[in-house]
């Protein structure tokens, strides 16, 4: 390996490690080093075996082949015993999850020592603990007030728990799985100095990621993963943007492109909702997105969107105020909904938006099943559903065996594809697309980016709720920004500053934000 | 080290094979308490075979015992598939049987011909308001519907034994707590005479059948395996979840009034508290280890009416208990839910062992 840190021996070293699923080949014979204080970037799209690799890595699961060495104390490469967690960290490995591994009901000291003691523990190791936290806060910068319980504290708090937890076992290596997923742009900027001066005291922190742009900017060495192989272990000054995502996707990745279309008449307009639903509370909100525009909402989850697209598809009423869609009020009814001429593309595409266990056909024609299209005197049309169904698969280009494929089986972006050809082609008036291609690989995102932008060609008024700003810069005509309920007035898209939304999202006043 | 990994795809020949598996391994694991009984295991088994096969009679008993059975059991797979947890079936069967001797036994002036098919439907509306109750419990308050099910059929079974030795009571009984006798004409036709076996087993086929077309070829169906699947996909879709969870909760109750029917109008001609062995209970297990499929359900009832039957046979011949009934149907549950979990999950022992094959 032409590092260099070369000179500097390796502090864990994955060799041949192989893993199938099955028919499926997870991890393919990957050989990969890990060095002192160095910050990788493991980068791929879903299901290019990341996680199932760093899962070898923690002993969650056991490869097939290949072996998995870490240095011991004089630096000497010696086999980890695999399909153990508690060797991984015996030996030094720190992993936080994406979904953070802490009980909400205990503090954040508490978290940190849960299986480091034994139980009834007297409390003069409570001390030492805490001295020694202490010691490691003041080194890495990570700040966690360690007595308020975990639920009270925000996302980024949290994974700082899950951080100093790994550092409190002496971790050696740190792996980060989607580090920055829930987390603001200000905050991932503070964890990503605070991986840098981590590395900078000798760790070897390991970060999983499918963004480019923190890739690039905070690591050191990317190593990027394409259907189970390394395809890619290189120093990240270089690398590009475009390389990279070609390299990703194994093919060349146009970029969106949003044509300059014509405006028509507010379609949809809310005026004055609001709601009372604890945290996700809509306060005073209104909007109004006329034909052949995107109107992106931008903001951090949980500050109220999934509440506005809960609303506007119809599941729940507001507590006062109305919306509106082409001059008529909106009822509180799915069906109605959809039978006014929207389209809806929930959050959680597989909790609202497939039955699992039912089949592509099925799933495709859900909304309508009742519609005589679809059934005759409460008998169902199997060979229209089959028709409808293989001409979706064609027109969407959905990946799977066949119309009577379980949904459950197909892959996120196949899966938000049956979504998108179900509610797209009726020609829908107004579509409200909640985080949509949040978590899919940059193939899918892209289709998902092109169809909302055919869809916008054709008039529809879009409602774009996201949380990723590149998507909402490249999509939106206007955007505005939610924070706790409220919504910012929406601003030409060209008018805007990335850094400013950023921090309008952490809940800055505009003002505040130039 | 034991560990289990998701299977990427489960095929059809395996969730075929589990019921029946775990039907065989139920019947070898109950050998055991055959053997401590002091019994030849083989000899319990052909005896118990014989019971449920070897003659017209012992069929037409195993038949008899399956017709309940199969409206149970259709009563728990059309509301599990659906995800509604109804665990009433006893009481909604005794519902259904006290429904059916109140319209049945004679008080009523009516034209030739249609106290039959009263009968048959008072039953069944008993049922279904029996599980009507819960299910509006479970949509409106979030009530569970376990528990509110299963503590129901102690009340109903109270009430009944309140009845038999009240108001119902038959002043001819020589004080026993029964109810007066169904009168002929509310009579379900034997299928063979001299024979147990009743038409009410033609009525539990019928509706296995309907069943079948209903779930797998009608929009309620469509809509009933969607909400049970995912509800709030369900839900997003435009489905009315919450109508057909009432829906589904309505038809449960109704099939397992209907065994009650049966039973007293078919079988025992009047209504005592000790009518139903657990009919309502072996209908979960019938259920289950047809997979929830109404025509599975038939199979799956003719397999246990055939353990009850057996046992009954054999218990008379060699001396064991027929509690080993109940332990081959409770086995037969256990087996098929570890079964389930093997159709989905692959195991594999050894953990730090790396060289396994996939």
């Amino acid at each position: 390996m032409s590092e260099p840190s070369a000179e500097v021996p390796a502090v864990l070293s994955l060799s041949g490690i192989t893993k199938r699923f099955g028919d499926l080949v997870a991890n393919q014979t990957i050989d990969l080093d890990f060095f002192p204080g160095e910050v990788v970037a493991l980068l791929g799209e879903n299901g290019a075996g990341k996680t199932t690799l760093m899962n070898i890595l923690f002993g969650h699961y056991v490869a097939d082949e290949g072996s998995v060495r870490i240095a011991d104390h004089e630096g000497k490469l010696v086999p980890l015993e695999q399909g153990s967690p508690n060797a991984a960290l015996k030996a030094g490995i720190g992993m936080v999850h994406q979904h953070f591994t802490l009980a909400e009901n205990l503090t954040g000291l508490e978290n940190i020592l849960l299986g480091t003691q034994t139980l009834f523990s007297p409390g003069w190791q409570r001390g030492r603990a805490r001295r020694k936290l202490a010691e490691v806060m003041k080194q890495s910068g990570l700040e966690v007030d360690l007595d308020c319980r975990v639920s009270r504290l925000t996302v980024g708090e949290k994974q700082r728990v899950e951080i100093l937890k790994a550092l409190y076992r002496d971790a050696r290596v740190l792996v980060l799985d989607e580090p920055t997923a829930v987390l603001t742009p200000q905050e991932s900027e503070s964890l990503f100095r605070t991986l840098r001066a981590l590395a900078a005291n000798g760790l070897s922190v390991v970060f999983i990621s499918h963004k480019m742009a923190e890739v690039l900017s905070a690591s050191d060495r990317i190593a990027v993963l394409r259907g189970g192989q390394l395809v890619a272990d290189l120093p990240t000054r270089v690398c590009d943007r475009h390389m990279l995502a070609d390299i990703m996707v194994g093919r060349h990745i146009e970029p969106d492109e949003r044509l300059p279309s014509k405006e028509g008449a507010p379609l949809l307009i809310l005026k004055d909702i609001s709601t009372d639903d604890g945290r996700n509370a809509l306060h005073d909100l209104s909007l109004s997105v006329r034909g052949g525009e995107i109107l992106g909402i931008a903001g951090i989850s949980g500050n109220g969107q999934a509440t506005l697209a809960r609303l506007i598809s119809g599941l729940e009423p507001p507590k006062s105020g109305t919306i509106e869609i082409d001059g008529k009020r909106l009822p509180a009814d799915p069906r109605k909904v959809m039978a006014a001429g929207i389209a809806r593309i929930p959050e959680d595409r597989h909790r609202d938006g497939i039955v699992g266990a039912m089949t592509v056909a099925e799933n495709l024609a859900i909304e309508a099943i009742r519609s005589p299209a679809f059934q005759r005197l409460g008998f169902l049309k199997f060979s229209a559903m089959a028709s409808r169904a293989t001409e979706a698969i064609e027109a969407y280009d959905i990946r799977c065996p066949g119309p009577d494929a379980t949904a459950r089986l197909l892959s996120g972006g196949n899966i938000q594809k049956i979504v998108l050809a179900r509610t797209l082609d009726g020609d829908p008036k107004v579509v409200i697309a909640a985080q949509p291609a949040r978590g899919l690989d940059i193939g899918a995102a892209e289709d998902v980016h092109q169809r909302l932008l055919a869809a916008r060609a054709r008039g529809a008024a879009i409602l774009l709720i996201s949380e990723d700003l590149d998507e909402l810069f490249a999509l939106s005509d206007r955007i505005a920004v939610i924070h706790r309920g409220r919504l910012s007035e929406p601003q030409q898209t060209e008018a805007l500053d990335r850094a400013a939304v950023g921090l309008m999202m952490a809940g800055h006043a505009p003002g505040e934000a130039a | 080290m034991i560990r289990f990994e998701p299977r990427q795809s489960v095929s059809p020949v395996r969730i075929a094979a589990a019921p029946i598996i775990a039907a065989v391994l139920a019947l070898a694991i109950a050998a055991i308490p055959i053997w401590a009984a002091g019994a030849s295991v083989f000899n319990a088994y052909l005896l118990m075979y014989k019971g449920a096969l070897g003659s017209t009679f012992a069929v037409s008993e195993l038949l008899a015992r399956a017709t309940p059975l199969i409206l149970t059991g259709l009563a728990a797979a059309i509301a599990f598939r659906a995800k509604l947890w109804n665990i009433g079936a006893e009481g909604q069967l005794y519902a259904g049987a006290l429904a059916a001797v109140a319209v049945g036994s004679g008080h009523l002036a009516l034209p030739p011909g249609t106290l039959l098919p009263l009968v048959i439907i008072a039953g069944a509306a008993a049922g279904a308001l029996m599980m009507l109750v819960p299910t509006l419990l479970r949509v409106r308050l979030g009530a569970d519907e376990v528990v509110t099910t299963l503590l129901l059929n102690f009340v109903i079974l109270l009430f009944v034994q309140m009845m038999l030795e009240g108001p119902m009571k038959d002043p001819l009984g020589m004080g026993w707590p029964q109810s007066e006798p169904i009168v002929d004409a509310a009579v379900l036709p034997k299928l063979v005479e001299r024979m147990r076996v009743h038409s009410g087993l033609v009525v539990a086929l019928v509706l296995a059948i309907a069943a079948h077309i209903v779930l797998k070829r009608t929009v309620w169906g469509f809509e009933i395996r969607a909400v049970g699947e995912n509800p709030a996909a369900a839900r997003h879709a435009g489905i009315p979840v919450t109508a057909t969870i009432v829906r589904v909760g309505l038809i449960s109750g109704a099939f397992a009034g209907l065994a009650g029917v049966g039973e007293v109008a078919g079988l025992k001609g009047y209504l005592t508290a000790d009518l139903s062995p657990g009919f309502g209970y072996a209908g979960i297990v019938v259920a289950m280890l047809a997979g929830l499929s109404p025509l599975g359900v038939v199979l799956a009832a003719l397999f246990i009416a055939g353990i009850f039957v057996g046992a009954d046979s054999m218990s008379r011949a060699i001396g064991v208990s027929n509690y080993l009934a109940d332990l081959i149907v409770a086995l037969s549950l256990l087996c098929v839910l570890v079964s389930g979990l093997f159709v989905r999950f692959r195991m594999r022992v050894g953990g730090s062992a790396s060289a396994e094959k996939p």
